[in-house]
Parts: structure tokens; sequence; C-alpha cells
């Protein structure tokens, strides 16, 4: 089994129109995901290449069923897609891959979508999910996956990308690969990712990339402690990184003594996860302990 | 962005948040006069991104213009931890009865704004929490609901600010925390937030960190930015669309994505050396934006030799290719490169890469192999 997307993903993409949605979705659809819908308000009524375009998300599930909904709305209206999405009923799951958006306005949507839809919500500024063999929602390039075994979480883009390829040059398949983003509040952490893995049948490891800012590896090491049985190998970037500088992601701020790469590696290797301190030997790492 | 006091002070008084008034000055003679203009006593104060201005002696009272003079000559070009004063902020001096702290922020872990209010303000905050927890009061706010009337009103109890002045307290919290959220800030901190001899309450300090992402909303906080001393090299990358950062050693690092680009950071370590830099190209990087990157790092002395670590997604690996060549065409480049193309159109990256390779454009297969190829190029050069 895969998580989050599969071949039930029915997928809508806001802003199929513009040059991103258009290329990213097209792409996806090119894997195999079923694209059936995208959203631009105003241009209800035509088509991209044949894929049918709806003024509102809402008028798109009711035509076409849709219940995965990725957003690639501007990050001035990003937040905004989100709670058009969420309120949107049919839609299941929401993935938005936009980055840039404020952060008050993604706080505010995160909050709405928990308490009041329970959508849920990956990203923002993240990759998206990649189910090998299966679905592909967001910009993970699928040609570097391979199905197999091996699930994968990460806060990374490029880095996600790095650990997948590490772990196919190795023959490793994935079951899912779930890029969760680097913003400050991202929808789904990797908690959520984490215990989806464990129920997961088919997911035999589990590789988490994290890296320095906030505390979600700690929350992570905490929840592996007490529910996570499967292999965990991991690796976390920023060991380098100079205190109160952003690095680049809007989470990835050393902050006083918090939100280093140290402690974190420390809080999993606590906990039994197999820490890595090169993403070269990620894919050693998972042969060694499968 | 982190701005100066005098800078959000503004905002707050934007915001109807009592501020004491004030004049910028940048030379002795100018806080003088702005003593002068202010009448009475005044406060000098440094202006600088940096916390702990007060201990190192940035924060001085004058009686009047003459001691503003003195006062403003030892403070301009003094060092704040790294931080070189370039300019005082004189502002009227206030009458203290009390003094508070209130800071509004992100609680990434609970996902939800954070408000810090404590009747111990003026002093450490930090050392306040360790040794009197009591003494600082915490409350988290719904972002979708925002600071009701009934919170603001709480905090002030539970704070134990002073009773005959709660509703103005209560007041200048709700008027700073909308501040932080309409004028779109990462942080907002007053220490100290004060109470006056006539019951007002006034924010005779400020710590405004603003929300780049969200400038297309405020086009007019670009401006702070002419009153800051800008890092030249920092500049020009900031100006040119590319995430750069200075850093210690002597391997000039180009990547694609935060995340792998600190990763490269580390394995450079790893394998014995440090990097110059954090240069992060972001998504859909073309031919024009490495050159760009390259053409920022020529400006760095300390630069021996140049990593670039490309993972193409959105980044087509010939693209950067095609910008390496361009920009040994173009640009005068000192020290070797070292490549490691991977993703999106890898193999045509790496046939146009062929074409230009010489003993300074050196491909690598993998991460862990470029970092130390260009450690040891750096260690010779």
């Amino acid at each position: 089994m895969a998580i989050y997307v599969d071949e039930s993903t029915r997928l809508v993409v806001q802003g199929l129109t513009g040059s991103q949605g258009r290329f990213h979705g097209f792409r996806n659809k090119a894997y195999g995901t079923n694209l059936v819908a995208g959203v631009t308000p105003g241009k209800g009524g035509t088509d991209v290449d044949g894929v049918p375009i709806f003024d509102s998300v809402a008028e798109a599930v009711a035509a076409t069923g849709a219940n995965t909904s990725m957003v690639f709305v501007p990050p001035a209206f990003a937040a905004d897609g989100i709670l058009e999405a969420a309120a949107a009923e049919g839609i299941e799951l929401i993935v938005a891959i936009t980055e840039g958006i404020p952060a008050h306005d993604e706080a505010m949507a995160y909050n709405y979508v928990k308490q009041t839809t329970g959508t849920v919500l990956i990203g923002p500024n993240c990759p998206g999910v990649l189910s090998p063999g299966k679905a592909n929602v967001g910009i993970t390039p699928p040609e570097i996956a391979l199905e197999g075994s091996v699930g994968v979480v990460s806060r990374s883009g490029t880095l996600t990308y790095q650990a997948i390829h590490e772990l196919t040059s190795r023959g490793l398949g994935q079951t899912t690969c779930v890029g969760i983003g680097g913003d400050p509040v991202p929808g789904t952490s990797f908690v959520d990712v984490l215990e989806r893995f464990q129920a997961d049948d088919d997911t035999e490891a589990i590789v988490m990339i994290g890296e320095i800012g906030g505390d979600a590896e700690e929350q992570a090491a905490r929840f592996i402690d007490g529910y996570v049985t499967k292999p965990v190998v991991a690796y976390v970037a920023g060991v380098t990184a100079p205190p109160g500088k952003k690095m680049g992601h809007a989470g990835a701020i050393i902050s006083g003594s918090s939100g280093t790469a140290q402690a974190k590696q420390e809080a999993l290797r606590s906990v039994g996860a197999t820490v890595v301190d090169d993403p070269t030997s990620i894919g050693e790492a998972v042969t060694s302990l499968l | 962005m982190d701005l100066f006091e005098y800078q959000g002070k503004s905002l707050f008084a934007r915001m109807g948040v009592p501020v004491p008034e004030g004049r910028e000055a940048r030379t002795p003679d100018a806080a003088r006069a702005a003593a002068e203009d202010l009448g009475g006593r005044v406060v000098v104060k440094a202006q600088v991104q940096v916390g702990g201005r007060g201990k190192a002696g940035g924060i001085k009272l004058a009686d009047g213009p003459d001691e503003a003079f003195k006062h403003a000559t030892d403070i301009l070009g003094m060092d704040i931890k790294g931080h070189t004063v370039h300019l005082v902020w004189v502002e009227k001096a206030s009458d203290i009865a009390a003094e508070y702290y209130v800071s509004f922020t992100l609680d990434r872990g609970v996902k939800k704004h954070l408000a810090i209010v404590s009747a111990r303000g003026g002093m450490d905050i930090e050392a306040v929490a360790v040794d009197e927890p009591d003494a600082v009061v915490k409350m988290h706010i719904d972002p979708v609901v925002g600071l009701t009337n009934w919170q603001a009103s709480e905090i002030v109890y539970r704070a134990k600010l002073d009773r005959a002045s709660a509703r103005k307290a209560a007041a200048a919290l709700r008027k700073l925390y909308a501040a932080f959220v309409s004028l779109d800030c990462d942080l907002v901190e007053v220490n100290p937030l004060i109470l006056t001899g006539d019951g007002e309450v006034v924010a005779l300090d400020s710590k405004v960190t603003l929300d780049s992402n969200a400038f297309f909303r405020h086009p007019d906080f670009e401006e702070f930015r002419a009153a800051f001393v800008e890092e030249p090299m920092e500049k020009m990358a900031r100006e040119r669309g590319l995430n750069f950062i200075k850093l210690d050693g002597s391997v000039g690092i180009i990547g694609n994505g935060a995340g792998l680009v600190m990763s490269t950071l580390d394995v450079v370590s790893l394998v014995g050396g440090a990097a110059s830099n954090f240069l992060d190209v972001g998504g859909g990087a073309g031919a024009d934006t490495i050159t760009n990157a390259l053409d920022v790092l020529t400006k760095d002395p300390t630069v021996k030799s140049v990593l670039i670590n490309i993972f193409g997604g959105i980044t087509r690996c010939d693209l950067v290719a095609q910008g390496i060549a361009e920009a040994l065409d173009g640009l005068e480049l000192r020290w070797p490169i070292v490549v490691r193309l991977d993703g999106t159109n890898a193999v045509e990256g790496r046939e146009i890469l062929q074409g230009v390779v010489s003993d300074s454009v050196i491909p690598a297969e993998t991460m862990r192999e470029a970092a130390e190829k260009a450690v040891e190029l750096a260690e010779r050069g």
C-alpha cells in the first residue's frame, strides 16, 4: 500500500492554467496520476489539453469527483486557495506546493482547516507526495523513484530527491515519498507521516530527512519512541549552520540554543533511529537494516 | 528582516501605540540639535539589529544638548556584538513607574500565536523565566480568532500588571497584536513597555522582525533597508534574487534548494573543509542564474574553490551547465569549480560540461566526492 496518494487519487490542480501548474500537473498525469480537473476563476468552461477547467474547486468536485487538490496558486492568494479546497466537500487531501506564503496567512489557514473541516493538508512550500508506480502529486521528478518498501518523509525539496536517488541507486524502492515542506507551520508533520508509515503493511523501513529550526524532529523522536517499531534512518541538515541566519527555508533558523541539528540528531539517536551524517550514506544504512 | 528600534516604534505609532517623541542622528552635532529640539532630558540610544545594547553602554541619559552631544560621540562607531553603531535615536526621557515585558510570536510547536507578558520587564526576560517562572505569563492565541478582549484582559491580570491602568495595558496589548498580524511581523517584542507616573502605557523599546514573504502587501517596508548597512555581497545576491549568506571558510557553495545547500555545507565540513558561503539559486534556475551566482562569488577574496551541487527537479541540469560555460567565457574566475549534476536533464548537462572540462572545471559523481575534490583544491589553492 501507499499512503496519501495512489490509484484512487482523483486530482484537481488549482492553477492548472499557469505555467508551473500546467508543467507539473501534466507531468503528474503522464506518470499515471488521474488528473481530472483544473481550477482557475474566470476560466471555467475552457480546457487545457482536454482537462476541463472550472471556476471553483466545489464545481470541479461536483463535476469530476475530484478527491485531492494540488495548490499551484501564487503566494498572495495561496492561503485562500487552501481554504477554498478545504471548503469543497469531497476533497480529502490538499497538497500545497506554493513557496513564499506569508506566515500569518499560513497559520490562519492551518488552524482553520484543522478545526473546521479536518481536511489533510500537506505543505505549503513542499515538493508534494509521490507513490512510485501509483501516483505523483507534486514536483518530484518521478524518474528517480522506484516502487518498493521504504517510506520517505522530508522537510526539504531537493534533499528529498537526493535521498530517493540514494535509495533507488541501491535498488531500494519506496512505498511513498512525502515532502512536508520547510515552512514554520507545515500542514502535516513528521509525526502524522510516521504514524501512517507505521500502519502501512508494505512499508518496511522509514527514511526521515530533517533540518535545523523548530522542534518537529524532537516531536518525531518522541513519537518514534512510543509507537514506531519499523527501522528509521534519519538525516538532519544544517550541522554547520550559524545561529540567527535563516537558511533559505522560512522555518530553517537556529534561535538561541534551540533548533540545532546536533540536538535533533541526538534526540533521534536516543530513540534508536540510525542517524547518518551524510546523505550519501542513507542507502547503505537502509540496506544494513533490512 | 530585523528592524532598528526607531523603525519598529514608527510602526507602533502607526497602530496607535504611544511611543516617546524622538529624532534620528548620525553625528554628534545632529544629536545635539535633536536634544535642543526635543527639550529637557533625553536618552541617546544606539541603533543596532542585536540585543544587549544597554549592558554594552549603548543607551545613555543626557540632561541636555551638550551631554547628548557627548554621549553620541561615545556611542557612534561603538561595536556592539560585532555590529557597528552608525545611528543613534535621541528621544525624550520618560517618567518610569513600572516596566513590563510583552512579546507576540508564532509558537511553531503548537502552531498558534503566543503572547508572553511579564510585570518584570526591563531586564533579561529569559533569566526571569528561569528564576521566577510564575512571573512570566504565556498564552496561546488562535490565529483564526485573534487576540480577544477577554484574553488581553486575562493576560494583564495574570501577569499582575498595575490594576489601575489595566484597561490601558490591555488596549496596548491589542494594538501591539494588531501590529503583529496586520503588519506581518514574525516577532513584536517590547521590553520595556512602561507605565508612566501619570498612568500612561508607553512602548519604550521595540524589537520587530518583518516577514519578507509578505512585503507584497507592504511595499513601503523596503524603505527600511535604506538605513541598514548591508554586507555588499549579500546585497548583490539579494538584488539578483539569490539566497546568500556569507560564512567563514574557503569553499564557495552553489546549490539548488535550501536543504541540499545546507547539507552540502555539512558534507564539506565532514571531509575537513569549510564553506565560505551558503548560496541557494532556488527552483527553476536558468543559465543566467548560475552565471549570476558565480559572479557574486568572484567578489569574495576568501574563496579558493567552488562546489556546484545541483539535483534537478524544476531546475534543469543542461541550463546549469550552460550557465557554467557562459560564466567561463564572460567572467574572470580565479578558482577551480567542481560540479555535481543529477536529476532533470543530468545527461544533457554532463555532456555540455564535458565540452568545457579542464583543470579548472571538474565533474564529480556524488555529493561526497564533489566535496572531497573541492576541499582538496581549496587547500592547494
